[in-house]
């Protein structure tokens, strides 16, 4: 009875803001909506008996990931006008229309897979036996230790990718560290030299 | 009044396909990137549902690793957007047609 209470009423919500981070005009507005809509999967995953991946969601995505979103938002500006010119002709129809069969097909592969049945949730006190962090530690560190391990070097991989996305070129010169005077043929503010404790200002 | 498993699911394929059209009709590669993060916690949520129905924590590991990898497509995807854009001054992906036949 509860759970049904706090589908319906986080449902709406998570799809009202879906649909607004769709619609929205400011890139930041998107992101703040798309939050939103995290925090709401946040709560679908609590009501199916995972409060790990709801700690999870809340502390990855809504946190570090949107944070990411909307610091490189505000890196590279806002105020810019999308365009409504349609590059495909009938392009924003054709993907309402290609996303109502999505919709429709998959709704009937779920009603010929699982059925819109009136059962409840399965009972899954048995899995989560001792905790959900603890059964999901069983199953994480016992069956899927390897491709755990693997993470690590996609994580490693990705970090040096973005750095090496995100480096300075300057000229023709492909380098992160040059010197500052080399750094002088492009307009920019005069650079401040090294305080030291000799000459600090009074 | 109790909610059965293809609710959840019925969920997760409406939030997958705004996620699908966002991608297909904005022009702003920030909010189609944006849209991509809406796709993979649909299927998150399709991964957790499934899990619950099958009395299996499996499903819950895979959308762990989910979260795992979109975390570094993000990183990776954001620089390529940020390079992109120091060299067209838009992040508009019309703009980005150097290989348009």
């Amino acid at each position: 009875m509860a759970d049904w209470i706090v589908f319906w009423v986080i449902a709406p919500v998570s799809i009202a803001s879906a649909v607004a981070m769709i619609l929205a005009k400011n890139a930041v507005h998107s992101a703040l909506l798309l939050i939103v809509n995290f925090f709401t999967l946040a709560v679908f995953f609590l009501i199916l008996g995972s409060p790990f991946l709801f700690v999870v969601q809340i502390i990855v995505y809504a946190g570090a990931i949107m944070v990411l979103f909307l610091f490189v938002i505000m890196l590279l500006g806002v105020d810019e006008r999308e365009s409504l010119r349609e590059r495909i002709l009938g392009q924003r129809w054709l993907a309402l229309l290609l996303g109502a069969g999505l919709v429709v097909e998959v709704a009937l592969a779920v009603r010929v897979g699982v059925g819109f049945g009136h059962g409840g949730l399965p009972d899954f006190t048995r899995v989560n036996r001792g905790g959900n962090v603890q059964a999901l530690a069983r199953v994480l560190f016992n069956s899927y230790f390897f491709p755990f391990e693997v993470t690590s070097i996609l994580l490693i991989v990705a970090a040096i990718g973005a750095m090496l996305h995100g480096r300075r070129r300057i000229g023709d010169e492909e380098t992160i560290d040059a010197p500052i005077d080399e750094r002088m043929d492009e307009p920019g503010p005069e650079p401040v030299p090294a305080a030291g404790p000799a000459e600090a200002t009074p | 009044m109790r909610t059965p498993i293809s609710y959840f699911l019925l969920m997760s394929v409406l939030l997958f396909t705004i996620g699908t059209v966002g991608v297909l009709v904005r022009k702003n590669a920030l909010v189609i990137f944006m849209s991509v993060e809406l796709q993979l916690n649909a299927v998150n949520l399709a991964l957790v549902a499934f899990s619950r129905q099958h009395g299996n924590l499996t499903g819950q590991v895979l959308a762990f690793f989910s979260m795992v990898v979109a975390a570094a497509e993000v990183v990776v995807g954001l620089a390529i957007i940020v390079s992109l854009y120091r060299k067209r001054r838009s992040a508009n992906v019309d703009d980005a047609s150097l290989l348009r036949g």
